[in-house]
């Protein structure tokens, strides 16, 4: 009844999941548990769980991001090509968010202006992200090895991989865009119906190209996580993670439609999906099989979802 | 007789989708505190000529002047300044939103961005039990409430914010006789406050009883345009499919 209640139902479902799983995977074996396997999961989880915060705001406003794995790629390469003529890592992390916001912009512009389809849009970028990244490198994959990364990727604060942190502050930070904020509002908004919301005098063009711009700046920020982790920057990396990510979202629970769900399934999602690969990874099972859970996963999340609703 | 400072005037408006011409020289007028029913087959241009004058859509020519001056409305904000609040045909709420998220769409109630939601709420609870709706909950999501309440929210949130002009477009159309009369009485409650109504309808019988004057679309442009009781209710249906002013309309319209 309460707004509360019929929001942190999802969440509710989804936690259970989550919390079985874990229960099901610390009886199978023992090592899972352990400090060890938990810091390697929490690491694995980090890069599709930044992603996926910005791709629920995109999908609960009706849209999708299918360009985040080239922006991430691209935001790194440019962030490798900095530290490579020894500008500060300060700076070649500002223009490294810069240039995936920046890439963000243009899928909004692109979406709004020419007046296309998100899907489009976004694909078209993957393609131009990429290739800008292949072309930068030429294809070679940079050292990162200043302090600056290293420490993101490998030190621990308070007992927990740096990464976690990332992850923590960007989920509560797009958690409250998302709930308390007008701009969350109006994604919702948009996402219920987006005519009504231009006629309700929304600024519905602006609040797109903000949404991407978003998801462009946390791919860029997953990037910063991601050089930290590999101390290099590959052009090639992380490619078809934006289907991880946005597997994440809909495993989350958040409904395809657009206009609900709220952001932290997503984060949940994210580390169910972690959870199945880490899993049969200790089990020992191969690692072809984990792609043909997950597949499973996303189906019967939604068809879940679907009985849910209908009842 | 009507106030001579109408609070709307359209002038020569007209308006092409592409090839199709939807509105050719149309003209408007309304003053404070009437009831002014806009009727026409489907496809006379209706609601497109009320959409030009609520933002939602842009006229290809022509002028509009409110309260005597002219403005340009080129967006829902900008009627939104002048006092013009509309009710659209199709129900345009929100499915996915609460009744005071949509009460507040586009002009959400917030404090560095952030929302009052508490404010938001309190308000909209007042709004609508001024206008004696009884909504049990303003949880949930509007999609599950019925058809009357769902046009009570829309009705609270075009009187809510300081309204001159309201713009109903076809706003009993979907509902039932008890909330049909529920919305008439709300109008009628408005109507003496001095706000200005446009009400489109096809119901020739509401229109006779409850309209002030009428004008009358065919093809994109004004038949006639007098007030209502100089015609037959079977005067205004033969009007509204021929498209040709009765003789005595005319002359009184004239006059
Ligand atoms: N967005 C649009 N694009 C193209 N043509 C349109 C558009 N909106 C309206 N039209 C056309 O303009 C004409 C007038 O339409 P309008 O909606 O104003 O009619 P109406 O008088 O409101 O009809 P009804 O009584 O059925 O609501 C119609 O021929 C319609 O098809
Ligand atoms: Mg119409």
């Amino acid at each position: 009844m309460q707004i509360a209640g019929i929001k942190s139902q999802p969440l509710v479902w989804i936690l259970l999941v989550a919390v079985l799983l874990a229960i099901v995977l610390s009886f199978l074996s023992p090592f899972f548990m352990t400090v060890g396997n938990m810091t390697n999961l929490s690491k694995q989880v980090s890069i599709v769980a930044i992603l996926a915060a910005g791709q629920a705001v995109v999908i609960i406003s009706g849209g999708i991001d299918l360009s985040v794995g080239s922006i991430l790629a691209l935001s790194a390469v440019v962030i490798g090509a900095l530290i490579q003529v020894d500008v500060d890592p300060f700076f070649a992390t500002l223009a490294g968010l810069a240039t995936g916001t920046l890439a963000g912009f243009v899928n909004g512009f692109v979406i709004t202006r020419g007046n296309i389809p998100p899907f489009i849009a976004t694909l078209g970028m993957l393609g131009i992200a990429r290739g800008l990244a292949l072309v930068i490198t030429k294809g070679v994959s940079y050292q990162v090895l200043v302090p600056f990364f290293l420490y993101i990727g490998n030190a621990k604060f308070l007992g927990l991989p740096i990464p976690l942190y990332f992850v923590v502050v960007t989920f509560l930070v797009v958690s409250v865009m998302l709930h308390m904020t007008v701009f969350g509002r109006h994604v919702y908004a948009i996402g219920g119906d987006e005519r009504v919301a231009r006629l309700e005098g929304i600024p519905v063009d602006r609040q797109k190209v903000k949404i991407y711009m978003l998801s462009g700046f946390l791919a860029a920020l997953a990037a910063v996580v991601m050089t930290g982790r590999l101390a290099a920057t590959p052009p090639s990396v992380a490619q078809g993670i934006e289907l991880q990510a946005i597997a994440a979202v809909i495993i989350g629970g958040v409904s395809f439609v657009g206009g609900r769900g709220i952001v932290l399934t997503a984060l949940i999602g994210a580390l169910i999906m972690a959870m199945i690969t880490n899993g049969l990874n200790i089990l020992g099972i191969s690692s072809f099989y984990q792609q043909v859970l997950i597949g499973f996963v996303i189906i019967v999340a939604v068809w879940l979802d679907n009985l849910k609703s209908r009842k | 007789m009507p106030d001579p400072t109408p609070l709307v005037e359209m002038r020569h408006i007209s308006k092409h989708f592409g090839g199709l011409q939807a509105l050719t020289d149309a003209q408007l007028e309304l003053y404070p505190g009437e009831v002014l029913g806009v009727l026409g087959h489907n496809g006379a241009g209706k609601s497109t000529l009320i959409k030009i004058l609520a933002g939602a859509e842009t006229a290809s020519e022509g002028v509009i002047f409110v309260e005597g001056h002219e403005v340009h409305i080129n967006d829902p904000n900008d009627a939104r300044v002048y006092g013009i609040e509309t009710i659209y045909q199709e129900l345009a709420l929100c499915g996915n939103l609460n009744a005071p998220a949509n009460l507040y769409m586009g002009r959400e109630l917030h404090k560095w961005g952030f929302l009052r939601k508490n404010a938001m709420k309190a308000e909209a609870t007042k709004a609508l039990s001024r206008l004696n709706i009884r909504i049990q909950s303003l949880d949930v999501e509007v999609e599950s409430m019925s058809g009357g309440q769902r046009q009570a929210v829309s009705i609270s949130r075009a009187v809510h914010f300081d309204t001159k002009i309201l713009i109903m477009d076809e706003p009993t159309a979907a509902l039932g006789m008890e909330e049909s009369k529920m919305v008439m009485e709300l109008t009628v409650e408005l109507k003496k406050q001095g706000i200005g109504i446009i009400w489109i309808s096809h119901d020739i019988h509401e229109v006779f009883n409850f309209t002030d004057r009428i004008t009358i679309l065919h093809g994109g442009k004004n038949v006639v345009t007098a007030p209502t009781k100089e015609f037959t209710q079977d005067e205004i249906v033969s009007m509204i499919i021929s498209g040709i002013p009765v003789e005595r309309g005319t002359s009184a319209a004239g006059g």
